[in-house]
């Protein structure tokens, strides 16, 4: 830690200065529509049609899914974006520190996780006629793990490229097998043992999971673990992230 | 007067090239100082080390008293930084790029807009302030780049290569700009490799070659530091073939320049006289002429092929 870093409050606020831009200009970019919107509807609904499965497995995994792909969307454009684009310079040489320009980076992402995960999570409600079991479990989940995954996201971009499409590419590669063994289309239960294995290394298991507490009161781990592991993930994300990023950025200029 | 800018051995290395090689320097606080140098000197290198964009390899630099390495946000909190290859966000505003630099400097509402009406006024950009940067010209980008670094009201300016490729009027309410900084108090730090810029515009200019400084001073002295780099310059009514007819003594060479002649020579005056004299026998019109010092640019190749012969 440099010890200008030290005037935490001030940085918090350029945090959020820089994730106004990020919201500005990166919310409506292709590659984060396609990716964070259109890619987990279709997928959802590839899954979902013509299989009868009752409402209360299907809502918790749709939330979980667009909550997962919402929150790291807009992560990995941003930084190879605004390395093609030349706008990375400026940002390093005002006086922020790298961990404030990341961190306006997830605000952005957290952002978008939120507003559009409202959607699923309405028409969800609405089509359990407005019963869930534990509302609370919903409240604190979302936002805990919309932030883990938009740290995710934050580290998924620190490959030093400037072709988003390049990232695009890695988080998708990576983000794809997850959705698989996170118990959303099968519940972590009835996965073979091996893929149950994986599953726990994934941080989406246990959303899904508080999202099942949630609707149905069903669950594979207890609620505090599931919380727990996704402040871990966090923060892990998060460090990795700083890290990652403070490599490979004297390569993006 | 204090310094603005302290550097002490400051050296970077990319695996195995020198880019900057150990030089030192001090700027003074309120002067224009230029960083002259050919492509590929070390200057853009120099300022991102300047600016905390990139680490040294070795060596320290001091802003106002702040070191860029230990105390980065202090240092960088009192700089407007204009990078030589940077955009602004084309998908923004030219207003809402200037709000958005004003706001990540800290810089209180009311005060940067008074600001950025300013900056966008001066830079004759004001009508067209809510059109996205993303179709503007060359020109009028650069002006954008610009007037985002004085969005901080910092104490000094750096600016890599601001004119670069800019057509005339650009360049004008640039230097304009830049002047009218300089005569608040403020410390200008610049590149450029165009030695005009450096001569009408800077205080001092240190010449850069291959990462080493071969001379820092004022643009006049530097030029006295060459002898023999003297002229005249002339020019005729018509065509004349004076290589082959003006049989004048204590001339070194002559270069043909469009259509005036420079004569280089260590004793100006006579050999105007001798002209005179010429043009008068052989019936010709003398349209202009003029005896010239060396030029910050005869010290630039002068200093830039001694360190070649290194
Ligand atoms: N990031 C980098 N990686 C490797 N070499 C670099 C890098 N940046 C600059 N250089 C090299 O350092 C030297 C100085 O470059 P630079 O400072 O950009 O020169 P100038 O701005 O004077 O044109 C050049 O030889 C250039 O190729
Ligand atoms: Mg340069």
């Amino acid at each position: 830690m440099t010890p200008g870093s030290m005037e935490v409050p001030g940085q918090f606020r350029r945090s959020l200065v820089i994730a106004k831009k990020d919201i500005y200009i990166y919310f409506f970019k292709g590659p984060v529509l396609i990716f964070g919107i259109l890619f987990p509807l279709f997928l959802f609904l590839a899954f979902s049609i013509g299989r009868d499965l009752p409402m209360e497995f299907l809502v918790p995994g749709i939330v979980g899914m667009t909550v997962f792909f919402t929150a790291t969307s807009v992560g990995p454009v941003i930084a190879p974006w605004e390395t093609r684009m030349k706008t990375l310079e400026r940002l390093v040489s005002a006086p922020v520190s790298l961990s404030t320009i990341l961190v306006g980076d997830m605000i952005a992402s957290f952002v978008f996780g939120m507003l559009i995960s409202m959607v699923p999570l309405s028409v969800g409600i609405f089509l359990l006629g407005g019963e869930i079991a534990s509302p609370i479990a919903m409240i604190v989940g979302i936002p805990l793990a919309t932030f883990c995954f938009s740290a995710f996201g934050i580290l998924l971009s620190s490959p030093p490229t400037d072709t988003p499409a390049n990232v695009m590419m890695l988080s998708t590669f990576i983000k794809f097998p997850l959705i698989f063994i996170s118990g959303i289309f099968i519940s972590v239960g009835d996965l073979p043992t091996w893929a149950r294995y994986a599953s726990f290394l994934s941080p989406l298991t246990y959303f899904v999971d508080i999202a099942r507490h949630s609707v149905d009161g069903t669950n594979f781990f207890p609620w505090y673990l599931d919380l727990l592991a996704l402040l871990i993930f966090s923060v892990l994300f998060y460090f990795g992230a700083v890290a990652y990023h403070k490599r490979s950025l004297p390569k993006r200029l | 007067m204090g310094h603005a800018i302290e550097v002490v051995d400051l050296t970077k290395q990319f695996n195995g090239l020198t880019a900057v090689d150990h030089i030192d320097l001090q700027v003074h606080e309120g002067e224009i100082f230029g960083f002259l140098g050919p492509n590929g000197a070390g200057k853009t290198t120099t300022i991102r080390m300047l600016t905390g964009v990139i680490k040294p390899t070795g060596g320290t630099a001091r802003i106002f008293g702040y070191d860029i390495q230990k105390e980065p946000l202090r240092a960088k909190q009192l700089m407007g930084i204009s990078p030589e290859m940077a955009n602004a966000y084309v998908d923004l505003s030219a207003w809402q790029n200037l709000i958005f630099v004003g706001e990540l400097y800290g810089v209180g509402k009311q005060q940067r807009e008074r600001t950025a009406e300013q900056m966008l006024r001066h830079f004759d950009l004001y009508e067209r302030r809510h059109q996205k940067v993303k179709s503007f010209s060359r020109g009028m980008m650069q002006r954008v780049i610009v007037a985002m670094s004085l969005m901080s009201l910092p104490r000094m300016l750096f600016l890599d290569e601001p004119t670069s490729g800019l057509d005339v009027e650009s360049s004008r309410t640039i230097h304009n700009l830049v002047r009218r900084f300089s005569r608040e108090g403020k410390t200008v730090f610049l590149t450029t490799h165009n030695i005009e810029e450096a001569n009408q515009l800077c205080d001092r200019v240190a010449i850069i070659n291959k990462g080493e400084i071969a001379a820092i001073d004022t643009p006049e002295r530097l030029k006295r530091t060459i002898r023999g780099s003297q002229s005249v310059e002339v020019s005729f009514d018509r065509y004349v073939d004076i290589e082959n007819e003006l049989g004048l003594a204590g001339i070194q060479r002559i270069e043909r320049r469009g259509d005036k002649l420079r004569l280089y020579t260590e004793v100006p005056g006579k050999v105007a006289c001798e002209l005179a004299d010429y043009a008068k026998k052989a019936g010709l019109d003398i349209v202009t002429i003029n005896t010239l010092g060396p030029s910050l640019e005869d010290v630039f190749l002068e200093l830039t092929r001694e360190a070649e012969r290194k």
